[in-house]
């Protein structure tokens, strides 16, 4: 019984009633998979917190030796995409599959930004002996647990990178989709969807950088 | 719509339609060869296990075979049968059908589910061929990010088996919420489709803590970067907080869908409305609720504060409040009422009997006075046998049997049903009840040897526990002989229950109902 494929645009899947179910249950999907992101970074936030109360002069040391400056500009940089995110789900709400693309390579060139930063930041920390991995450390620390801060620092924010990383994916995805002018007033559950994601990555980085840069 | 003699099974043809379909009920037929494979190794390994412990001395595995025999055993049993067990085959099966929807949510998803279970589960076991793992299914470090290279591979599996488990609760979530049929309120769901929930919000919740504990092992052993390791500062304790803030909802995760089933087999065999329908309901939640705020019972030797424990300790007793409410609810419904001894229900009855064990030698471990004379000790092995085995494996049979005849179209053979479920109610207890005596004599756990005082407790429970195997493997053979062999029947409700699934055609059409159903009533309205 092969499923005939449905033009998304006016009509639902087969399994669905109407438009608006299948609209609903895709956002609720969307945001139960946040859930399950939070639930995620919310255990090593614990542990940040746990080890920061346990050595807090390795996190003063740790913080110091992160560029704030670096941090900064990239907290700017996804602000500003989390922005042009919000105007391409607008634009695909309103039917405009062409704006909303446009609006989508703002957001991905924001996304590699980012990650251009984060090179610089990284291997300028690897390259002072920085990188805690065995082998890879050789940093003359003035606190005992200062290793211990950098795994936390390099563990959080290489997850987080990761998540950028697929966001990135997402866009691809995406920029395909509205090209074919796939969405409509009616439907446009998927570039919803990408952008709650990017808000919730971006949320997770406004927590991590005063945490790992300023304090 | 379908052409009549149509239905899931027989309208598509060949192995590429299974391996492609997006059926939820098809699905749930590849769940079920699957986990049944995967718990016919697990039995292997606790065969060979018990075998081994039959005499004091060692008999043909050494110490390190022995500890890589019980890992594979926990690791099979926990993440490849127990946890997708019910919520993934019998779920996915009724779930859509129970609520009046044409299938889940997110269908796509749904078979991906059931490939990153299969993954995971290869991913796992290759590591049998890099020497296996000593570690425990509980992985606990430093050890785990010290010992065989094999680690990395199983927590690894692990891991993607844990997407699996978060996605098909994902799904069940939405499917409840968004799903419904016309007339289907919340409270006007079968109390099974109403354990998924409560399962399906601790696997959502829970599920990522392990996720991205596993990530950290697996990190911890790539890169040596050690934040579980002391000597460089981290924690091994915190591993522990953060396995059993999942592990000890995942015990709930698997036991309380296998509560679900029980409720749905009471009701039907005792052809009776269930007695206190909302509580049993809010039970559910209410042990997903509590689930979230106990892990700490695991960890009373740890090194925890005496308040801490103490917490821990009165936070778990307070889960005996909703299992007791459910159990004194399933026995109500049982009073009076007019009971056909079934093979489900026989199965079913089992689970009383050994669940009420289980959860009750559960309060005994969550004082902690007793816990510290106990730990480590068989006593605990046999009550989470008890809760695991003879709870949640249980009522995953009695599910089986239960919505054989609707999967299928074909009925087993109820003679030999009833003496399979005979013979593991028999097997299991003789094997479990001397571990309890044993254990309470302070025989510790995960050893291949032991002192000669305990040989004649070893000896009872591995002959009890060739008896249980004869009883599962026995039930296991009956199900997949007359999965084909059986008698072929047409009958909508061959058993009288009242859910939506006996409404629909034995076995149902690709999209379950010809028209979807408008719902006027509660469940089981027996007249
Ligand atoms: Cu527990």
């Amino acid at each position: 019984m092969s499923t005939v494929k449905v033009d998304r645009r006016v009509d639902h899947s087969h399994h669905f009633e109407s438009m608006q179910q299948e609209h609903e249950s895709g956002k609720q999907g969307t945001w139960l998979f946040m859930a399950t992101e939070v639930m995620m970074f919310g255990a090593l936030f614990t542990a940040y917190f746990l080890y920061r109360g346990k050595y807090f002069e390795s996190w003063v040391e740790g913080g110091a030796l992160l560029d704030w400056k670096l941090g900064a500009l990239n907290t700017v940089v996804l602000l500003f995409s989390s922005f042009t995110m919000a105007l391409a789900v607008r634009e695909t709400q309103l039917g405009h599959n062409r704006k909303a693309l446009k609006y989508v390579i703002f957001t991905t060139v924001c996304a590699f930004a980012f990650l251009v930063v984060k090179y610089f930041e990284y291997t300028g920390k690897i390259h002072h002996g920085l990188f805690p991995s065995e082998g890879m450390w050789s940093y003359d620390a003035q606190t005992p647990q200062l290793r211990l801060f950098m795994v936390v620092y390099f563990i959080m924010t290489g997850l987080h990178g990761i998540h950028i990383l697929i966001g990135i994916a997402l866009m691809f995805w995406l920029m395909k989709r509205l090209k074919n002018e796939e969405f409509s007033k009616d439907y446009y559950t998927a570039v919803e969807g990408v952008g709650l994601y990017w808000h919730i990555v971006d949320l997770i980085w406004i927590y991590l950088f005063p945490l790992m840069y300023l304090m | 719509m379908s052409t009549p003699g149509t239905n899931y099974i027989n309208c598509e043809k060949g192995i590429w339609s299974w391996l492609t379909t997006i059926d939820h009920k098809r699905i749930s037929l590849m769940y079920f060869y699957t986990i049944l494979g995967f718990f016919l190794l697990g039995g292997l390994f606790a065969i060979l296990l018990r075998t081994e412990l039959l005499t004091a001395e060692p008999m043909f595995m050494n110490g390190n075979q022995y500890n890589r025999a019980m890992t594979l055993h926990g690791s099979l049993m926990v993440f490849m049968v127990i946890v997708p067990g019910i919520p993934a085959l019998l779920g996915n099966f009724c779930l859509p059908i129970m609520v009046g929807a044409k299938d889940v949510a997110f269908p796509k998803l749904n078979l991906l589910s059931w490939y990153l279970l299969i993954g995971g589960a290869l991913i796992a076991m290759l590591s049998l061929f890099w020497g296996g793992v000593d570690t425990g299914w509980t992985f606990y470090t430093p050890y785990s990010s010290k010992s065989a290279d094999a680690v990395t591979m199983v927590v690894f599996g692990a891991f993607i088996m844990g997407l699996s488990s978060i996605m098909t609760g994902l799904n069940f979530l939405v499917t409840i919420h968004k799903l419904r049929a016309p007339g289907m309120t919340m409270m006007r769901m079968p109390l099974f489709v109403w354990s998924l929930y409560a399962t399906a919000i601790m696997q959502v919740l829970a599920s990522p803590v392990l996720g991205i504990t596993l990530l950290l092992i697996v990190a911890e052993r790539v890169f040596g970067i050690g934040i579980f390791d002391p000597n460089l500062g981290g924690d091994p304790v915190l591993f522990q907080h953060f396995f059993w803030f999942y592990s000890h909802p995942a015990v709930y995760i698997m036991v309380v869908p296998a509560m679900g089933v029980v409720s749905e087999v009471i009701s039907t065999f005792s052809q009776k409305t269930i007695f206190g329908y909302k509580a049993i309901a809010f039970s559910s939640l209410g042990i997903a609720f509590i689930s979230f705020l106990v892990w700490g019972h695991h960890m009373f030797v740890s090194g925890q504060s005496d308040l801490a424990g103490t917490i821990f300790s009165v936070l778990t007793m307070l889960v005996g409040v909703p299992t007791a409410i459910k159990i004194f609810n399933w026995i109500a419904t049982l009073y009076k009422g007019r009971i056909k001894l079934d093979t489900p229900m026989i199965w079913t009855l089992n689970f009383l009997a050994n669940f009420t064990i289980g959860g009750v030698t559960g309060l005994f471990l969550a004082a902690v006075a007793v816990d510290v004379h106990v730990h480590d000790t068989y006593f605990v092995v046999a009550h989470f046998h008890y809760t695991m085995l003879g709870g949640a494996l249980t009522g995953l049979f009695s599910g089986l049997y239960y919505w054989f005849p609707k999967m299928t179209g074909r009925m087993y053979n109820e003679t030999q049903g009833r003496i399979a479920a005979v013979l593991v109610f028999i097997g299991f207890n003789a094997t479990f009840i001397p571990q309890f005596i044993m254990g309470s004599q302070g025989m510790p756990r995960r050893y291949h040897t032991y002192d000669g005082v305990f040989a004649p407790y070893h000896m009872a429970s591995t002959f009890g526990s060739y008896i249980l195997a004869a009883g599962f493997l026995f039930a296991v053979y009956i199900l997949v002989r007359d999965m084909f062999k059986g008698e072929k029947i047409e009958d909508k409700n061959p058993w009288g229950g009242t859910t939506l699934e006996w409404t629909t055609q034995t076995p149902p059409i690709h999209e379950n109902f010809e028209e979807i159903p408008t719902v006027t009533g509660s469940p089981y309205e027996y007249r």
